[in-house]
C-alpha cells in the first residue's frame, strides 16, 4: 500500500490498541465489585485513574511531538493516529474511573473539560474528513491568492467596460472594486458567504440600471454584467474557501486552551484526592 | 614589427590578469575590452553580490588579489591593481575579426581600427556581446540594451524593441509606471515561455501596451531639444503599413547575445564537436590549434574566477618561454599522494602518462584535458573485496580501471555468478547516462586501482572529445541490449543488431511513432520515458508509463508491421533505434530472447485490458507526466482529500533547513485530489546540475540530488530548474528559541517560522542556492512526509507510482 489516512494508519494499529484498553476496562469494571459501590477511591478506580491521567498526558504531548520537527519518534501521522483513538478510548475510561458519579465539585470540573476537549476533537476529526475535498472541489486548481489576483483583474475590466458609461454606474464599479471583503470577523468567516456584498449590489445596481440605458451602451453594459457575475461567483468562491479553512482551523481554538485547562484541573483533582485521603 | 607583443582580447578575470602580469613584466601589451569597464560578467552581478572564490584549495597565482567579497569590493581591487601595473587597456573597442597566426596577427575592431600582435591571447568567456540594433543612432544615450531596475524609471513613453522573455519581462514590468510600446520583427509570441507569452497578450489585448508587429527598426533618432511632453528622441520603424514614427524618452532593447563560439571559430579555432558545451581543445600551455593564439578562462572550460586568472598568469609565462608548473600541480601531487608512494614515487606525469598507456579511453584527452579530468577525480585503490558500489545506488560517477580488476555481479539473485572487468576497462556508464539507479554490484579485484570521475567532469570530457564519446555509446549500447534483451547471447552475435543501431533525440511530447504507423524498428529507451497511448472512442487514452531501460515497437518482432499505439516522449528523450529485420534475425536464431519479448508483450496486454477498464488511471498518468514526473525519481505529492492546509509539511522544512523551506505547499497544479507541489523532484538527469560552475550540486547514493556548501550563489541552477524549485536564500545559522521557551514565555519564533527576515537585515549573509535535499542527513526521512498529520504527504518514486495498480491503489 503506497497511501494510508490516519485513521487506517499501521493497520488500525490504534484502533485495535483502544479497543482493547476499552474492553479490559469493561471487563474489570464489571467483574470488580466493591463494598461501597465503584468509585474512584478502590483499586480499580485508581488503575483507571492513573491511566486516564497518564493517556491525558500522552495526548498533550502530541502538541509538543507535532512541534518538534526534528524529532525521529515516530511519524506525525501516527502520534495523530494515536491521539484520536486513544483520546475516544478516555471517554470510557474516565467514566469507568468515577464509577458513574458526578456532583458540584472540582472533579466532575476535569470530567467535564475533558468531554468538552475530547467533543471539540471529534468535531476537528469530522473537519478534516469532511472539508479538505470540498476545499480542493471548490478552488478549482486556484489558490486563494490567485482568486484575489483574478478578482482584480475583473476590476480592472470592469472600470474599463464601465468607461463610456453613466457616472452612477461608475460609482458602483467603484465601490464593488474597493468594498468588496473576504473573509472578516469570525463570524464572517464561518458563514461562508459574502456579507453585503459590495459587487453583488453592483450587479444588482446595473441590472437594474441597465433597462433605462441608451442603446449605444448596450454592448458595453452587457460586457460589464457579464464581467461582474463573474466576480460575484468568484467572491462566493472565495469566502466558501475561507470559510473551510476556517471550519477546519476554529476547533482548535477551544480544543487546545481547554486542554491546558483540563491539565490544571486534572492537577487540581490528583492534589486534592490525596489530601483529603 | 607588430605594435604589440601580446594582444589579450577581453578584461575578464583571466585576460585581465593576463595583461597585468604582462605589465608587471614589462612586455609589450594591449589588453581590449568591448565595454567602458573591467570584466564585464562580474561588472553585471546585481548589486552588493557575495563573490566566492571556489576552489579554495587552489592557490592563486596572479599580480592582482582575489578573495571572496562584495561584488563592489572585488572590482574596486581589480580597477586599482589594474591602474596600479600600467596595464595598458583600451576600452569600448570590440574585436570582430583575428586573422594571422604566431608572430604575425592582425586583429580589427568594430571601429575599423586594425591593431597587430604577435600573441594573441582570448579570454571573452561565454557570455558574449548584447545584440545591438544594428542601425543608424543604436549607441545613442536613449537606447539601452539592458534593464536593471524597471522601477527606476517613471512616467516615460518607453518603446521595448524584441519578442523573447526578457522583453516581455521588461515590457510588463514597466508598465506599472510608464507608457509602454513593444516592437516585434514577427506577428506572435511564441517564443517566449508559456507563462509571458499570456501576460503580454492579454497586455496588449487590454490595450496596456501597445504592439507594433512585423516591424524592423528602421533608425533612431535624438531630438536636439525634447518635446514639450518630455520625449527625447524618435524610433522609426519599417511596418507593413509603411514607416512609423513613434516618439519617446527610452528605447529598450533586449536582442539576446550574439554567442560567442561563431566569431571564435571565425578565428580558426576548431571545437571537436557541434554540441554546446564542448570547448576547443588546447594544448597544456593553452594555445589552440592555430598556433600563437591561446584561449583562458570560461570559453577555454574553466568557468571558475581563481583557475581562471591563474591560467591568465601561466599563459603569459608559456609565451615567455617559460615552462611553469601548472598551479594544479601540488594538487595533482596530493591526488596521487599515495598511489605514488606505493609505487617507488611516481611523479605527477609519470602517473598521468600511465593513465594515458592504461586506460585506451582516457588517450584521446590532451595533457591539459586529463590534468582538469583528474583534478575532478579520485584516485582509489580499493582492498580486494571492497564494494565499489551496489546495485540500486544512485550514484552517478565514472570508473576507468588503471590497472587490477573488478568484479561485476551480473546475477542480483545469485552473487557468486560474476563476470571480471580488468585494465583499461570502464564502468558505471548506464548510470551516467540513463540518470537510473546502478544496475549490477560492482567489488574491487586484486590490486585494483581506479579513478572515479564525477557527473559533470565526465560529461564535460564527453562533449569535448569525440573519440570518448564514441567508445561510451558504444559500450552502453552493447551492455544495454545485453541487460534488457539478450543476456545470454554471445557479444558477436549482437554485432550484427548493433551495427545497425543509430541513436535517436525525441523532444518533450514528440511522437517516435502513431498507432497505425508502418514500420518495424525497435526503440530502446535510454534518456528519459515515454508514455503508450491508444485511441479509444476517439479519444487519446495513455495506457502506461515507461521510464528508461524498456523498450517498444516490440510487437515488429512478430512480423506486424502496423503500430498497435501511439508512442509519446514523456520529457526529452534518446532511444536507441534498432533495425526490425536485424532484430528479427537475432529472435529467429536466439530462442531465449524470442522467450522474454513474448514475456514483456504479455504482461503488456494484461496492463492495456485493466488500462481500459480503467481510463482515470491513464489519465492521472496523463496529468503526472504533464508535470514533468516523467524525469523524476521522487517526487512529494500531496492527497488533497485528506490535506487540512496546516502547512505542517513546510514549516517542518524550515525548521529543519536554517529557516527557509523548500517546498511551496499551496503553490502547483492540483488533479482528481492529487497536488503536485512546487519541491524538487530529483530528475534522473538534474536540470539545476547543467550549469554549476563550482560542481557542487551531486546525487547521493539513495538519489537525492543536493547542494554542496561550495555553492557560490550565482543562481544558474534557479535559473535552469523547470520546476521552480530553487531558491536563492540568506544563509543564517541564527540561534532560535526552544520550544519550552516559546510554549512557556511566547519568546521567539514559534517553530516553523522562518527567520529570514532577521537574516535580511545582515549585510555579510551570503546568498546560496537552497532546495530539497530529502532530508538526507537526518534518520527517519523527509521532514514533510514525517511531520504530515493526516499521511496526506507521500515521496513516491514516479515510474513505480504511474503504474496501473499502485493508482488503483492510491
Amino acid at each position: 500500500m503506497m497511501h494510508q489516512s490516519l485513521f487506517v494508519y499501521s493497520g488500525y494499529r490504534y484502533l485495535k490498541l483502544s479497543m482493547l484498553l476499552i474492553i479490559a476496562s469493561v471487563v474489570a469494571y464489571a467483574i470488580h465489585a466493591p463494598v461501597d459501590g465503584p468509585n474512584g477511591g478502590t483499586w480499580l478506580g485508581y488503575t483507571l485513574g492513573g491511566l486516564g491521567a497518564f493517556l491525558i498526558l500522552l495526548l498533550m504531548w502530541f502538541g509538543i511531538r507535532k512541534r518538534s520537527y526534528k524529532s525521529s519518534m515516530g511519524k506525525v501521522e501516527g502520534w495523530l493516529s494515536a491521539h484520536v483513538y486513544l483520546g475516544l478510548a478516555l471517554i470510557v475510561i474516565a467514566t469507568l474511573h468515577a464509577g458513574f458519579q458526578v456532583g458540584w465539585n472540582l472533579h466532575t470540573l476535569a470530567y467535564v473539560l475533558m468531554f468538552i476537549v475530547i467533543f471539540s476533537g471529534i468535531f476537528g476529526v469530522y473537519a478534516y474528513l469532511r472539508y479538505p475535498e470540498l476545499m480542493t472541489k471548490n478552488r478549482r486548481g486556484n489558490t486563494l491568492e490567485l482568486m484575489l489576483i483574478e478578482m482584480s483583474e475583473l476590476d480592472r475590466e470592469c472600470r474599463e467596460a464601465a468607461s463610456q458609461l453613466t457616472d452612477e454606474i461608475n460609482k458602483c464599479i467603484l465601490e464593488s472594486s474597493e468594498k468588496t471583503k473576504i473573509g472578516g470577523s469570525i463570524r464572517q468567516q464561518l458563514s461562508g458567504r459574502p456579507q453585503n456584498c459590495a459587487t453583488q449590489a453592483a450587479f444588482n445596481k446595473v441590472t437594474e440600471l441597465n433597462k433605462s440605458l441608451p442603446k449605444e451602451m448596450a454592448d458595453d453594459a452587457s460586457r460589464l454584467m457579464t464581467l461582474l457575475g463573474k466576480k460575484c461567483e468568484l467572491v462566493q468562491r472565495a469566502c466558501r474557501d475561507v470559510q473551510y479553512k476556517a471550519m477546519m482551523d476554529i476547533w482548535l481554538y477551544f480544543h487546545v486552551p481547554l486542554s491546558f485547562a483540563l491539565l490544571a484541573a486534572l492537577i487540581a483533582h490528583v492534589v486534592s484526592i490525596f489530601f483529603y485521603w | 614589427m607588430a605594435d604589440f607583443k601580446i594582444a589579450i582580447v577581453g578584461s575578464g578575470p583571466g585576460g585581465m590578469s593576463a595583461a597585468a602580469h604582462a605589465a608587471e613584466l614589462g612586455i609589450s601589451h594591449v589588453l581590449l575590452e568591448s565595454t567602458d569597464h573591467l570584466s564585464d560578467t562580474i561588472y553585471k552581478y546585481q548589486k552588493g553580490k557575495h563573490v566566492m572564490d571556489e576552489p579554495q584549495v587552489l592557490p592563486l597565482r596572479s599580480p592582482l588579489d582575489f578573495v571572496a567579497g562584495t561584488r563592489e569590493h572585488i572590482l574596486e581591487v581589480w580597477n586599482t591593481q589594474v591602474a596600479g601595473h600600467n596595464t595598458n587597456v583600451k576600452y569600448n573597442t570590440e574585436v570582430t575579426e583575428i586573422s594571422g597566426s604566431k608572430g604575425d596577427f592582425t586583429i580589427k575592431t568594430k571601429s575599423g581600427e586594425t591593431i597587430t600582435a604577435e600573441f594573441v591571447v582570448m579570454g571573452i568567456g561565454l557570455q558574449g556581446n548584447l545584440r545591438k540594433l544594428g542601425v543608424e543612432g543604436e549607441d545613442l544615450d536613449m537606447v539601452q540594451y539592458q534593464l536593471d531596475d524597471p522601477d527606476e524609471y517613471a512616467d516615460e513613453t518607453i518603446v521595448v524593441i524584441g519578442a523573447g522573455d526578457a522583453a516581455i519581462e521588461n515590457a510588463l514590468a514597466l508598465t506599472k509606471q510608464n507608457t509602454v510600446i513593444i516592437v516585434n520583427r514577427k506577428d506572435e509570441f511564441s517564443r517566449a515561455k508559456q507563462g509571458n507569452e499570456d501576460g503580454i497578450n492579454k497586455a496588449i489585448d487590454t490595450n496596456v501596451i501597445e504592439p507594433y508587429y512585423n516591424s524592423n527598426t528602421v533608425r533612431v533618432e535624438q531630438f536636439d531639444t525634447p518635446l514639450g511632453s518630455g520625449e527625447i528622441g524618435k524610433i522609426v520603424l519599417a511596418t507593413k503599413n509603411g514607416e512609423a514614427e513613434v516618439n519617446c524618452h527610452r528605447i529598450i532593447a533586449r536582442l539576446g547575445a550574439i554567442a560567442p563560439r561563431r566569431f571564435v571559430q571565425s578565428c580558426g579555432i576548431e571545437f571537436p564537436s557541434d554540441d554546446p558545451a564542448a570547448v576547443p581543445a588546447l594544448t597544456n600551455q593553452y594555445e589552440s590549434n592555430v598556433s600563437g593564439l591561446y584561449i583562458v578562462g570560461a570559453l577555454a572550460g574553466y568557468p571558475l574566477i581563481k583557475s581562471a586568472m591563474n591560467q591568465g598568469y601561466e599563459v603569459i609565462e608559456f609565451i615567455e618561454g617559460n615552462d611553469v608548473e601548472p598551479a594544479d600541480e601540488p594538487l595533482l601531487k596530493e591526488k596521487f599522494r599515495k598511489f605514488s608512494a606505493r609505487n617507488k614515487n611516481m611523479s605527477v606525469n609519470d602517473v598521468l602518462d600511465m593513465i594515458t598507456t592504461n586506460v585506451p579511453l582516457l588517450s584521446g584527452l590532451t595533457t591539459l584535458q586529463l590534468r582538469e579530468f583528474m583534478i575532478d577525480s579520485d584516485m582509489r585503490t580499493p582492498a580486494e573485496g571492497e564494494i565499489i558500489f551496489e546495485r540500486n545506488d544512485f550514484t552517478n560517477t565514472f570508473y576507468s580501471i588503471v590497472s587490477g580488476e573488478v568484479q561485476v555481479q551480473i546475477n542480483p539473485k545469485d552473487p557468486s555468478q560474476r563476470i571480471s572487468l580488468s585494465k583499461g576497462a570502464f564502468f558505471g556508464e548506464m548510470s551516467l547516462i540513463s540518470g537510473h539507479r546502478r544496475s549490477a554490484t560492482i567489488l574491487a579485484g586484486r590490486n585494483c586501482v581506479l579513478i572515479e570521475t564525477p557527473r559533470r567532469s565526465m560529461n564535460k570530457t564527453i562533449s569535448s572529445v569525440e573519440s570518448v564519446k564514441r567508445v561510451i555509446d558504444e559500450a552502453f549500447l552493447m551492455r544495454a541490449l545485453q541487460a534488457k534483451i539478450a543476456p545470454n547471447t554471445p557479444v558477436e552475435k549482437l554485432q550484427s543488431v548493433i551495427s545497425t543501431a543509430t541513436l535517436k533525440s525525441f523532444k518533450a511530447g514528440e511522437v517516435l511513432f502513431n498507432e497505425g504507423d508502418e514500420g518495424d524498428s525497435l526503440h530502446l529507451v535510454r534518456v528519459g520515458s515515454l508514455t503508450v497511448s491508444k485511441t479509444v472512442g476517439g479519444k487519446e487514452v495513455v495506457l502506461s508509463y515507461l521510464p528508461a531501460g524498456n523498450y517498444v515497437g516490440e510487437m515488429a518482432l512478430f512480423g506486424d508491421s502496423h503500430r498497435s499505439a501511439t508512442i509519446r516522449a514523456a520529457v526529452a528523450t534518446e532511444t536507441i533505434c534498432l533495425d526490425g529485420d536485424a532484430f528479427r534475425k537475432l529472435a529467429d536464431e536466439d530462442d531465449d530472447v524470442r522467450k522474454r519479448v513474448q514475456e514483456v508483450i504479455d504482461s503488456r496486454k494484461q496492463v492495456n485490458v485493466q488500462m481500459e477498464d480503467n481510463s482515470d488511471s491513464g489519465t492521472i498518468i496523463s496529468f503526472l507526466v504533464e508535470q514533468g514526473l516523467g524525469e523524476a525519481t521522487d517526487v512529494l505529492l500531496i492527497d488533497e482529500s485528506l490535506c487540512v492546509r496546516c502547512d505542517n509539511c513546510e514549516k517542518a522544512c524550515a525548521e529543519t533547513h536554517y529557516g527557509t523551506s523548500r517546498l511551496d505547499r499551496e503553490a502547483g497544479p492540483t488533479f482528481a485530489s492529487i497536488h503536485v507541489p512546487t519541491s524538487c523532484r530529483h530528475c534522473e538527469h538534474p536540470h539545476c546540475m547543467q550549469d554549476c560552475p563550482p560542481d557542487a550540486i551531486h546525487r547521493a547514493e539513495n538519489g537525492e540530488v543536493y547542494i554542496a556548501n561550495n555553492c557560490i550563489g550565482c543562481g544558474n541552477c534557479q535559473r535552469n530548474c523547470p520546476y521552480g524549485v530553487i531558491q536563492m536564500a540568506m544563509v543564517s545559522k541564527k540561534h532560535k528559541s526552544s520550544l519550552v521557551s516559546w510554549l512557556l514565555t511566547g519568546a521567539g519564533l514559534a517553530p516553523g517560522d522562518c527567520n529570514l527576515k532577521k537574516a535580511k537585515q545582515d549585510p555579510d549573509a551570503k546568498k546560496m542556492a537552497v532546495k530539497c535535499d530529502m532530508c538526507k542527513d537526518m534518520p527517519g526521512g523527509p521532514s514533510c512526509v514525517r511531520a504530515c498529520p493526516t499521511g496526506a504527504a507521500i515521496r513516491v518514486n514516479p515510474s513505480e507510482f504511474m503504474s496501473v495498480t499502485n493508482l488503483e491503489n492510491y
